[in-house]
């Protein structure tokens, strides 16, 4: 069972926390949203993952478990 | 099963033609109004009756299967598969009927829905019964009242008849771009704005009231009450192995009968086009599958067959059955900057991708005749599609994205030609491409000095 950064792009206002507590994953595009790798996060990247999540001021960053095998 | 087996003796004669070709959703259509349940069940006979055991799934999702029939609202989804998902979900299942069809070249959906609304209702109630529904949902594009009016009536006269049905309502939805999308329709039918949602849920896992929700667009139900009749092998006689069956298309442009046809998969755009009366004027491309689907350019065109695998090579679908001829005369850059600028401004301003980049590449359309618009148009567009791909809640801007792309690919010697030479004569033209409203081009500097298309942000 993996885990994995999303984000809701509804929710986001594009604050931009999340890609400077993780940047491994996180990049921003030309207007400030995040781009997300939404490969399984290793290990030594989750709990900075978790910290992103909580970090981000709409809770727009979750961190999803597979839901059975379907990422989407 | 015998196609005639339920039917009464004096309708035998008209449905044993019926198996051998087409029509077959459209056959007897009327010329005006609507068809009665009595004229229907006459055409077709009588709603079959599916011998059910508990728990086990329902035989018509096994038909289905077996029919190979697709969604017909654009994406292809196999049908039986998204009503084995909803009936496996746990609780009530309700069955939402899209009859929004916010794509402004498509009249199928509609076509159906004023004149032959019983098929589709046949087909909801078949699809509640095989997920375990009690409740049916019509939604349908308040901007298209003799449609509402045409289910308004045929509901009357089916909960007249004696035979038990779900419960049923109809709901007028906005006529917006993406009102019919999954979610947003789930979100409107429970209250909300027909805007999309974030999902999972998914509609089939939580939609109306949380409850399971198969969420289903007419033609095809239109095709399951068919399918229910007379059986996948006979849904199979028409159409290719991988795209099974006949579909609704909606023809416009340059044609001298353009509308609704239904044609075999699989067969030519050619026969299509000959069908309508044939061309009215030179064509210098095709859009296939509506605002979210590609453009063909004309030399291309004399080999197309509509079926999803012959379309695949072209990178298009057939998807809802938009097949829209684009005139000589027209401007393809243009058009393509209008119809770009229009589906910016039909994003539901929710996602910052696409609320952004839709705006960007309209922005790089309408300035590519520019005298000073950069020469790396074609790069700049990829770049931005790139960056609203798959990064919305809906799959709105990736299919505008794939719409401006293949718009720069088909017409790639115009694009070329504005880049270097500025503004053609056909560029002031009317719009050929029909579009709800009729929307401004803006020129550099115009934009912003109108005080226009300074976008805030998604919610503030």
């Amino acid at each position: 069972m993996s885990e994995r950064v999303r984000v809701n792009p509804i929710a986001c206002e594009a604050h931009g926390m999340c890609a400077e507590l993780l940047p491994e994953r996180i990049t921003l595009d030309e207007w400030g949203y995040p781009i997300v790798d939404e490969q399984p996060l290793p290990k030594a990247l989750l709990e900075h993952a978790r910290r992103a999540a909580q970090a981000c001021p709409t809770f727009a960053l979750l961190v999803q478990r597979d839901r059975d095998g379907t990422r989407r | 099963m015998n196609p005639a087996q339920s039917l009464p003796a004096d309708a035998k004669g008209q449905l044993e033609a019926a198996p051998a070709g087409l029509p077959r959703l459209l056959a007897e259509i009327p010329q005006q109004g609507s068809m009665s349940l009595r004229e229907h069940v006459e055409v077709h006979g009588e709603v079959p009756r599916f011998e059910r055991r508990r728990r086990e799934e329902a035989p018509l999702i096994g038909r289905l299967e077996r029919s190979g029939l697709r969604g017909r609202g654009g994406a292809g989804f196999p049908a039986a598969a998204k009503l084995r998902a909803v009936a496996s979900a746990r609780g009530r299942a309700v069955v939402v009927v899209n009859i929004a069809e916010g794509e402004p070249a498509s009249m199928k959906d509609r076509t159906l829905a004023q004149a032959l609304p019983h098929l589709v209702l046949d087909g909801a109630e078949l699809a509640a019964e095989a997920v375990g529904a009690d409740e049916l949902i019509v939604c349908v594009c308040e901007s298209a009242p003799a449609s509402v009016d045409g289910v308004a009536g045929a509901l009357e006269e089916r909960f007249a008849s004696s035979r038990p049905r779900p419960r049923a309502q109809l709901l007028p939805v906005p006529g917006t771009y993406v009102a019919g999308q999954e979610s947003a329709l789930v979100n409107f039918v429970g209250g909300g704005p027909a805007l999309p949602t974030f999902t999972p849920p998914r509609p089939f896992e939580a939609g109306v009231r949380k409850r399971p929700t198969l969420v289903s667009n007419a033609e095809t139900l239109a095709h399951i009450a068919l399918i229910a009749r007379h059986g996948s092998g006979w849904f199979r006689e028409l159409g290719t192995p991988s795209d099974p069956g006949s579909a609704l298309v909606t023809l416009s442009g340059p044609v001298a009968q353009p509308g609704v046809y239904e044609i075999e998969y699989g067969s030519s755009l050619r026969s299509l086009i000959d069908a309508a009366g044939g061309t009215t004027a030179g064509v210098s491309g095709a859009l296939i599958g509506g605002y979210a689907g590609t453009w063909i350019s004309a030399s291309l065109l004399g080999g197309i067959a509509l079926s999803d695998e012959h379309l695949a090579a072209h990178g298009a679908s057939v998807g809802a059955g938009v097949v829209l001829l684009l005139s000589e005369a027209a401007c393809p850059v243009a058009e393509t900057a209008r119809a770009a600028r229009w589906l910016a401004d039909e994003s539901s301003r929710q996602c910052g991708p696409c609320v952004h980049g839709l705006d960007a590449l309209a922005r790089t359309i309408e300035d590519v005749s520019l005298p000073d618009a950069p020469g790396k148009t074609g790069q700049r567009l990829a770049e931005l599609a790139s960056l609203v791909r798959r990064r919305g809640a809906c799959g709105h801007p990736d299919g505008a994205a794939a719409f401006v792309l293949s718009a720069v690919r088909a017409f790639a010697e115009e694009f070329a030609d504005h880049a270097q030479h500025g503004a053609c004569d056909a560029c002031t033209r009317p719009a050929e491409l029909p579009l709800p409203e009729h929307v401004r081009v803006y020129r550099a500097g115009e934009r912003e000095a109108a005080g226009v298309r300074r976008l805030t942000r998604a919610r503030s």
